[in-house]
């Protein structure tokens, strides 16, 4: 990897819906900005004209095209990046990285990839991959089976009983998963996620959990800050999406904040994320 | 509950709020601390003995109050069997409280300890006055009840906290005496933990005839130039080169003793996020600290180095002798409360002692 960039693509935040990451427009303009501040070219690709980031004063080339292998490929074809960001667009970034890097586009233009490693992002979006990961460094996961047909979901539930969780891997900030309570209900949910993901895992289910996330941030030098944590108003069993989170954790005593606040940035250490990461516990609320 | 109350500090700024707690009006240094959890360890810490605790986190008591078992002298939620503060002030007292392990709220803890607190006091005005002023002796008073003013750090306050008499945790090796200057129970724990027999001593102990490996001068109230007797104790250690962690106002104890100087800092560090870098290296470890005083850098002897800088104003936050076992922190890898980053601390130490 060379030591110094030229020109750095940056996979832009996109709309304000779930999978891209229209609210964090700020992290990408100050991702843009920090790269100019250090005297290195840089190229956005974001279809959302109406971002900060998209300003003509902030990036030096914006291609305002959809942040999809192949709109990226025709960009990195023709500005010859040397280095990319993917994480500052949210999953559709992530995944849009994860095609490109599978399909051979980096090495072909030989960009490399900034930040978190593509090995990383793989290990995190890949539900198997992940829970397999974890079990490495002694951190417990909701029990968890991955399938690919919907036979093989039922069974999944099977072993671990009614009410389960489904989740599609890959999927746009948890589209398509859902609470199945009976045969019925998993065998239609399943076939509706499998139509459009590869994998789904069938999980236990932990409704009435306290709901707490960690907002970890870790260098290259292995340094690591937790810029906050925070609890959810509803507990596990209603989507964060249609609850109130507050900033830092309302109920949780020093040592359970501090416990979690240890694992998180033992997963991130583990799993070599350099950036941001925001990492979910469910914690039962009388143990 | 409704009874006013008020905080007068020594150059007159007073703020008005609410008394609970145990109505009996107190007078300490008034210090602030930025953690955002962890005001039952935080109230137990001997360190702060004479002092009224600000807390800038502005809601208190949320998850109400563990129970205190006095026969449980591990007990994970609190720093020691009582309440070491004189006073508390809080923003917003939360009332009812939600936790599972909670057994009473902090204003009947409060009230049952004796300790006043004041609440409904705005805790930001507050801390930029004692950041701007540098700390200042204060007191809460309420009605027509009235105290003087009193500066802890002119008293022998460790004597207060240190414990009576020796006494022995058995366990497996290395053999390790505490030195107990107003001891935090989890540097005992993180002793313990690791295997070690620990036996704890009052400040003033000499080492007479006892059989050890190393020893570890703990964290304490005060100003470390109080603790004449632990300096000169800790300077004959150093004759016979025995294994030496300070922390806190051990690591203070540790400097003077080797000839260097401390020096009161303008408003302390009392937080669980300040970040010290480890000196020659691109680590910043995230700490947990509550200290007034510093060691000044530039008085350390030959053959001692600054071993931890705090990044935010640059003051040293640890020491160490470049070719013997000495060692100090200025923060707390034992946490409690606060992150437990620095705990490979008492790694060290024990690899330490088990290396001489």
């Amino acid at each position: 990897m060379p030591l110094k960039f030229e020109k750095i693509l940056i996979l832009g935040s996109g709309a304000l819906k779930i999978g891209e990451a229209g609210e964090f427009d700020y992290s990408g303009s100050q991702a843009v900005k920090a790269l100019k501040d250090s005297g290195i070219k840089t190229v956005l690709v974001n279809p959302n004209i109406a971002t900060i980031q998209t300003s003509d004063d902030l990036a030096d080339e914006v291609y305002l095209l959809p942040v999809s292998p192949y709109f990226v490929e025709q960009v990195i074809q023709k500005e010859k990046p040397d280095g990319i960001f993917l994480g500052f667009g949210g999953q559709t970034a992530l995944n849009c990285g994860l095609t490109l890097d599978e399909t051979g586009v980096f090495e072909k233009y030989n960009v490399h990839v900034l930040g978190t490693p593509i090995q990383a992002i793989r290990e995190t979006e890949d539900r198997d991959l992940f829970v397999r990961k974890l079990a490495e460094i002694g951190v417990r996961v909701p029990k968890s089976i991955a399938a690919t047909a919907v036979g093989d979901a039922i069974r999944a539930a099977h072993q671990i009983g009614y009410p389960v969780m489904l989740r599609s891997a890959y999927a746009l900030g948890g589209l398509g998963s859902g609470l199945c309570t009976n045969d019925d209900s998993l065998q239609e949910r399943a076939s509706r996620s499998l139509a459009h993901s590869p994998q789904v895992l069938i999980e236990e289910y932990l409704t009435g959990w306290k709901e707490i996330e960690y907002e970890v941030v870790r260098d290259r030098f292995d340094n690591c800050v937790t810029v906050c944590n925070m609890e959810n108003f509803d507990p596990m069993g209603i989507h964060t999406g249609e609850s109130i989170v507050v900033a830092p954790s309302q109920t949780l005593s020093n040592s359970e904040y501090h416990r979690l606040r240890s694992i998180a940035i033992k997963v991130v250490r583990h799993l070599r994320v350099v950036g941001e990461c925001n990492i979910q516990f469910a914690v039962h609320p009388c143990s | 509950m409704n009874q006013e109350g008020r905080l007068v500090l020594e150059d007159g700024y007073t703020l008005e709020g609410r008394v609970f707690g145990f109505s009996k009006a107190v007078s300490g240094e008034v210090v602030f601390n930025t953690g955002m959890v962890g005001y039952p360890e935080a109230l137990t810490d001997p360190s702060y003995q004479g002092q009224i605790l600000v807390l800038t986190y502005p809601l208190v008591g949320n998850y109400g109050v563990p129970a205190m078992e006095r026969s449980d002298e591990l007990n994970q939620e609190f720093e020691s069997d009582r309440i070491q503060v004189s006073g508390l002030v809080v923003s917003d007292l939360s009332l009812q409280y939600h936790h599972w392990k909670a057994r009473r709220s902090l204003d009947q803890w409060l009230f049952e300890a004796g300790i006043i607190g004041l609440s409904g006091v705005d805790t930001r005005a507050l801390t930029k006055h004692l950041r701007n002023h540098g700390s200042l002796l204060g007191k809460i008073v309420f009605d027509d009840v009235d105290v003087e003013f009193c500066d802890p750090n002119r008293e022998d306050v460790v004597r207060q906290v240190t414990v009576a008499e020796p006494v022995l945790y058995p366990a497996g090796t290395p053999r390790i005496v505490l030195v107990d200057c107003g001891c935090k129970r989890s540097i005992l724990r993180n002793l313990l933990d690791r295997g070690a027999t620990v036996l704890r001593v009052p400040y003033d102990y000499d080492f007479e005839g006892a059989d050890f490996d190393g020893v570890l001068i703990s964290n304490g109230p005060g100003d470390p130039k109080m603790c004449s007797t632990t300096i000169a104790h800790t300077r004959i250690l150093m004759q016979r080169r025995v294994p030496l962690l300070g922390i806190c106002l051990g690591a203070q104890v540790l400097a003077l003793a080797a000839g260097a100087n401390t020096y009161k800092l303008k408003f302390g560090h009392r937080g669980q996020n300040q970040p010290c870098v480890e000196v020659g290296t691109e680590r910043c470890y995230v700490t947990s600290q509550n200290h007034g005083y510093a060691v000044e850098v530039e008085t350390l002897p030959a053959g001692w180095q600054a071993w931890f800088v705090n990044a935010n104003d640059g003051t040293n936050e640890g020491i160490r002798h470049c070719s013997l076992p000495f060692k100090g922190v200025q923060f707390h890898p034992e946490a409690a409360p606060g992150p437990v980053d620095t705990n490979f601390i008492f790694d060290d130490f024990l690899r330490m002692v088990h290396a001489s």
